[in-house]
């Protein structure tokens, strides 16, 4: 069943580039859907459709939103980042260990860091950047590990870090806003800047990229930079929404953070791929995750249906093309 | 024109490169130790081993065709689970629970191939999705950590051969005079050499084997060639599946008992693809062998049995630990600095 065929069939009038976003879009609702007739039957309330219970969840969604939209920037280009657990615990470390005006700066300064590192290795010594990026992560957790002793750091975050992450403006969480801003620098960086058009062009033929005069090496580590950069924003956010920082902070963001790219309709070896589908990639894994929660799904069970949504949403529209020679 | 020995050796480099970095690092490691070169300091590291290996060599397989397999901890996990259920009682429920663990490890990996080949997914996502739900399976079977294995195979399959004649009376007890030439080998490192001889390098041999490499050279070539592209995945992760079961299987044996433990299956994946790395394979496919990436999860484990002789710091240890991962594959990669034409880069 080709695109082809659905549309001239009229089934779906959509084009194919916007079918992923409309298919999770409908998820989403479909899980709020869900949700409410269980809170309904259970509770007789529908609070999901609360605007302060959707803002919550976006309140939490943002840190997540935040490590996946610099990890989109890595995808579209073909690579992957797993340094990102330790990436932002580090950064969530050090800016606490810091605290003061400097909290901030220096919590971001280690998140560039660490990502030029990541962009230095593939682009340069063209080591996978899966592997690459792996050791990166282990080297991390060693430094953190001897820098803490191993115990969790008694440190605090600063009041800026708390007001990012906790505190809310007009009634909007702040968090949210950093989030939203950060999605309008990089769907305008991607739709807009040539940077965000050489992305797509690497992630499509690195070598035809090349051929055309993109400067491949730095474009490869300043979206690395660019990832890095985002996880440590996360990481300092994080430590302020939980008052401080902790071993394993970050460990729950990599993998959900590529599912939501994935689940946004960005291919996974790159050069195809839309911000706004990312955006709803990771409202849909928020939602989902809350939705299991209220109706207190066993781990088991959360871990089942998680699987099951991810491989159903890219059956639906994240399928190859046939291998034609 | 080179001859054919020394042809062989540059294709083999870097298996030849880990296997002696291996022993280098193990010998270094049995000279310092007190109870150095012993029956009893070989059996511990052959334990410590026995799972890593095998799930290295089950993310060999789809890496050679260019693919990757992130549930391979998770089915390992869900296998280790299963296991701490069936693994007891009369011999022939035991040689039952065996039968069906690995069954069903070999069934989850099919599963990840017939979604990779007909659900046309790439292979990394798929199996990041079904790695969850191996997990959520293994938290069905055992919510808590636990179970229970038969107390004489946990014994008789983590001891030396001698002891395993024992358990089971065989040859006299382990005592017969021509079995004292091999009395001190562990078991688990004969189970892991038949494993590598019995199942991998036949399989290799097989058109599928063959296959497999070809995919991960040029799949579209493959195609054209007539090759069976479709079977050849699906076995590459039904073995894959298979191997990731012998892991479970052993861990749950070794342990006595099952562990739904997501952040340990989260570390076997990720060393797995350390392994395998370091092992020689290619990440690109193509290149490469399930018995490099033994060898691979050897040096991974002896770096840190290394730690322990030399009471390093413990704090240090995960710090030591990255820079010798981070530095064995920028080692590897020093080699393209030698490319002149950039285009030769891009493949």
């Amino acid at each position: 069943m080709s695109d082809a065929s659905l549309s001239t069939r009229g089934v779906l009038r959509v084009k194919p580039e916007n079918r992923p976003l409309l298919i999770s879009g409908l998820f989403v609702l479909a899980i709020l859907a869900v949700g409410s007739a269980y809170t309904l039957a259970t509770q007789g309330s529908m609070p999901l459709l609360t605007p302060n219970y959707l803002l919550l969840q976006l309140q939490i969604g943002a840190f997540l939103g935040i490590v996946a939209a610099g990890m989109m920037l890595v995808i579209l280009i073909g690579h992957i980042d797993l340094s990102v657990p330790w990436t932002l615990t580090a950064a969530a470390m050090m800016a606490t260990a810091v605290g003061g005006p400097a909290a901030i700066p220096v919590g971001l300064g280690i998140g560039l860091l660490v990502g030029i590192m990541n962009g230095l290795g593939v682009a340069y010594l063209r080591i996978p950047s899966m592997i690459f990026t792996l050791g990166v992560n282990a080297v991390m957790r060693g430094l953190m590990v001897y820098h803490t002793g191993g115990f969790a750091p008694q440190t605090a975050a600063t009041d800026t870090m708390r007001f990012l992450a906790s505190d809310h403006v007009l009634g909007v969480p702040v968090a949210i806003l950093v989030w939203v801003a950060l999605s309008v620098v990089v769907a305008l960086m991607l739709k807009r800047t040539s940077f965000g058009r050489a992305l797509y062009a690497i992630g499509n033929r690195e070598a035809a990229a090349y051929l055309a005069g993109i400067p491949t090496r730095q474009v490869i580590i300043i979206a690395f930079a660019l990832c890095g950069l985002c996880a440590g924003l996360a990481g300092v956010l994080l430590a302020g929404y939980s008052t401080k920082a902790y071993q394993g902070m970050g460990d729950a963001y990599v993998l959900p953070a590529i599912a939501a790219v994935v689940i946004g309709g960005t291919h996974i070896l790159g050069g195809r791929g839309r911000y706004l589908g990312t955006l709803i990639g990771v409202i849909l894994i928020v939602l989902l995750n809350s939705v299991l929660s209220i109706m207190q799904m066993p781990e088991a069970g959360r871990q089942i249906i998680y699987g099951c949504v991810i491989i159903g949403m890219l059956l639906a529209y994240g399928r190859n093309a046939r291998v034609h020679g | 024109m080179p001859s054919d020995l020394s042809l062989r050796i540059r294709q083999n480099a870097p298996f030849i490169g880990a296997i002696a970095l291996f022993a280098v690092f193990y010998v270094f490691y049995n000279m310092f130790h007190p109870k150095g070169f012993s029956t009893q300091v070989l059996v511990q590291n052959s334990n410590e081993v026995f799972s890593l290996a095998l799930v290295a060599m089950a993310q060999t397989v789809p890496v050679l065709m260019g693919g990757l397999d992130l549930s391979v901890g998770a089915v390992m996990t869900m296998v280790n689970c299963l296991a701490s259920n069936l693994v007891s009682g009369t011999p022939l429920q035991i040689v039952f629970g065996i039968v069906v663990s690995l069954l069903a490890g070999t069934a989850f990996g099919f599963l990840n191939g017939v979604i990779v080949v007909y659900g046309r997914i790439q292979s990394i996502i798929a199996t990041l999705a079904t790695g969850a739900i191996a997990i959520g399976i293994a938290l069905l079977l055992r919510e808590k950590p636990g179970g229970d294995v038969d107390a004489d195979l946990n014994w008789a399959l983590t001891n030396s051969v001698v002891d395993f004649c024992e358990t089971y009376g065989l040859f006299e007890d382990g005592k017969a005079a021509w079995l004292q030439p091999v009395a001190w080998i562990p078991v688990p490192l004969i189970l892991l050499v038949l494993i590598a001889l019995l199942v991998w390098v036949p399989f290799r041999r097989t058109v599928t084997g063959r296959t497999i490499y070809a995919i991960g050279s040029s799949e579209g070539a493959a195609y054209m060639s007539g090759l069976p592209i479709a079977r050849a995945k699906i076995a590459a992760f039904t073995l894959s599946g298979f191997f990731a079961g012998c892991a479970g299987l052993f861990l749950a044996i070794q342990t006595s008992s099952g562990n739904a433990d997501i952040p340990q299956a989260g570390a076997y994946t990720l060393n797995s693809i350390a392994a395998v790395v370091i092992g020689g394979t290619s990440l690109l496919g193509g290149v490469g062998t399930a018995i490099g990436s033994i060898f691979g999860a050897m040096i991974l484990r002896v770096i840190s049995f290394n730690f322990r002789i030399f009471e390093i710091d413990p704090l240090l240890q995960p710090l030591f630990e990255g820079v010798i991962l981070l530095g064995a594959v920028c080692i590897g990669a020093l080699g393209i600095l030698r490319i002149k034409n950039r285009l030769e880069l891009f493949r």
